[in-house]
């Protein structure tokens, strides 16, 4: 790499003009030398100026390109084909209530539980791959075994992706550009295409449909939520994802779900809301900082959820109607009341 | 005693994140102490009290907060040592984007929120370049594709360091941080001898001396002029 020019580097790697960009290195009209030349003939001054410091910087290059490497060759092998959750303690030093719990890519697990019991320690040992070294004394196993230890200390390797009920767009772009953006940093190669991709998942998600030059910032609540959905899935690095509520306005979240399942996601889902939580098959219950129960979502509940999903839509329905100044009638509703 | 050099720009979560680290360590009967170093005003050090923690703050006045840093970081150590605390943890406000107070040989935590724009990585220079640790937070409120781009270019910017989510209100995270921070092994005496990571410039010119008059002829030592391109032919 060291003999390599510039010029040359940029084609091999071509994702090192980021690395020039972020460290505000105007390699412009220098592609001939190789990056040690370059930075020879730097003034001086210059390099004060900018705060840059010559020693580190070849260093750093070969260290950015490894990771960058790896992280490109991660795609296509060394996914995740399961993740498992191995018992640990309470907040009272009690045993947590199950054996071990192994989720597959495409399925679901609630989580449900008072605020504050816990669930952020339990994303916590996921995020960071707990090895019986956290308060809780849980472990994660990934694909049956010991985890990477990439998953812990790489950037561009973390386990979980969240999606927020508090989370919004910062950025000032349009949603093609904002797309774009998050295309380049994954480094994707086709990256028209996913943003079309991304752009239609989020519009059969989202009520009213938006166009790939709409703000970010200007998306209802609705329509944020349903980008925010179909982006994580078809471009976000992280194998597990983690819902935190899902409101239900604006946004089918039957769909949405599906929509993280068909991209293999593994996902785990904090909720209040009983038309989400037995919307999956398994559900954990945390209670005084630990797992209390596993609990598997029964025919019986299956067949609740079906009727509470049409009191769902009763609700739904009137609420529309109240807003568009109607006079609601029994006859309108009949045939839902069939509870 | 172990000390822990903690930076990162105005409101990015620094007291949130080391009041949660230090909450972890409490369960494991370690001392923590910190001191806060900032320019004109902070009132971290009444956070760090209401927690129960030995707090000291430096305010730097008219100085840049990192060489008032260099400048007492020795007396700062002997505080801690003779305080009794295991770790010592210093909080410093990075106000200037030129320098910063990390040390080599003692570990050096950036502390960046996800709010801050996706081009801050790029922007605060050796603050975030050369730390050991980098801890992104405000994760919470922003959207998975920001956190993703943001933490992509702190890596670029800082391929050489470990870079975590951390959440300043839920504390998701810090137990992880607490974990990269304490050495039982390691007992420091003093910073006497020891080297900033990055050499700090001198900026001293005849305003830093007490000047105010405007004009060319007031103007000695390190100053330095805008580039004007010129418009008529
Ligand atoms: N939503 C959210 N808010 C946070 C998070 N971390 C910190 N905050 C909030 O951000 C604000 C600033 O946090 P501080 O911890 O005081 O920041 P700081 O870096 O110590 O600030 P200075 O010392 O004044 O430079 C506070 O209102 C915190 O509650 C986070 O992870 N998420
Ligand atoms: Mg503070
Ligand atoms: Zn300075």
């Amino acid at each position: 790499m060291k003999e390599m020019t510039i010029a040359q580097l940029l084609e091999k790697y071509p994702f090192v003009t980021e690395f020039f960009q972020q460290n505000r290195l105007n390699i412009t009209g220098f592609e001939q030398l190789t990056f040690a030349d370059y930075l020879q003939q730097l003034d001086e001054d210059e390099l004060e100026e900018k705060a840059i410091e010559l020693q580190k910087l070849p260093e750093e290059l070969a260290l950015y390109i490894e990771q960058m490497t790896a992280f490109l060759g991660l795609n296509e092998d060394s996914g995740v084909h399961s993740l498992t959750i191995l018992p640990g303690k309470d907040k009272n030093a009690v045993p947590e209530k199950f054996t071990k719990l192994t989720i597959f890519p495409s399925q679901v697990v609630a989580i449900v539980g008072p605020t504050g019991s816990g669930k952020s320690r339990l994303l916590a040992d996921i995020e960071w791959a707990a090895q019986n070294d956290t308060p809780t004394g849980r472990s994660i196993l990934i694909n049956d075994a010991l985890p990477d230890a990439k998953w812990r200390y790489s950037p561009n390797n973390k386990l979980v992706a969240q999606l927020s009920q508090n989370m919004n767009f910062v950025i000032d772009l349009s949603v093609k550009e904002f797309l774009q953006l998050h295309a380049q940093s994954r480094m994707a190669e086709n990256i028209k295409e996913i943003s079309g991709k991304i752009l239609a998942a989020a519009n059969r998600l989202a009520g009213e449909p938006f166009s790939a030059d709409t703000p970010v910032t200007s998306l209802s609540g609705g329509q944020s939520r349903a980008l925010m959905i179909a982006d994580t899935a078809i471009l976000s690095a992280s194998p597990i994802v983690l819902i935190d509520e899902i409101e239900n306005a604006g946004i089918d979240r039957r769909k949405a779900l599906e929509v993280l399942l068909s991209q293999d996601k593994i996902v785990l889902m904090a909720t209040h809301d009983p038309l989400l939580a037995l919307m999956a098959d398994r559900r954990i219950v945390i209670r005084n900082g630990g797992i209390h129960a596993v609990l598997e979502t029964t025919q019986e509940e299956k067949a609740l959820l079906q009727k509470m999903n049409s009191l769902d839509t009763i609700m739904q329905s009137a609420r529309r109607e109240l807003r568009e100044g109607k006079t609601l009638h029994t006859k309108d509703f009949l045939s839902d009341f069939r509870l | 005693m172990n000390l822990v050099i903690f930076s990162g720009p105005p409101s990015s979560g620094k007291t949130s994140v080391i009041l949660k680290v230090i909450e972890s360590f409490k369960k494991r009967a370690v001392a923590v102490g910190v001191v806060k170093f900032d320019c004109l005003y902070t009132d971290d050090d009444k956070l760090y009290e209401k927690a129960g923690i030995p707090v000291k703050k430096g305010l730097s006045g008219a100085l840049c907060p990192d060489h008032f840093f260099a400048s007492n970081i020795e007396d700062v150590v002997k505080w801690g040592n003779k305080a009794g605390l295991d770790l010592l943890i210093t909080e410093s406000a990075g106000l200037c984007n030129r320098c910063s107070p990390y040390l080599t040989g003692v570990k050096g935590v950036c502390i960046i929120d996800n709010l801050s724009g996706i081009n801050t990585p790029k922007k605060i220079g050796p603050m975030l370049k050369s730390a050991d640790m980098v801890a992104i937070t405000k994760g919470d409120i922003v959207s998975q594709a920001e956190r993703e781009v943001f933490a992509s270019r702190v890596s670029a910017v800082n391929p050489k360091a470990m870079v975590m989510h951390v959440n300043g209100l839920s504390g998701q995270g810090a137990y992880e941080l607490s974990t990269m921070l304490y050495d039982e092994k390691q007992s420091l005496s003093s910073v006497q001898g020891m080297k900033l990571r990055f050499p700090m410039p001198s900026a001293m010119c005849s305003y830093c001396l007490g000047e105010t008059r405007i004009g060319e002829s007031y103007q000695m030592g390190n100053t330095k002029k805008m580039v004007w391109e010129e418009k008529e032919k």
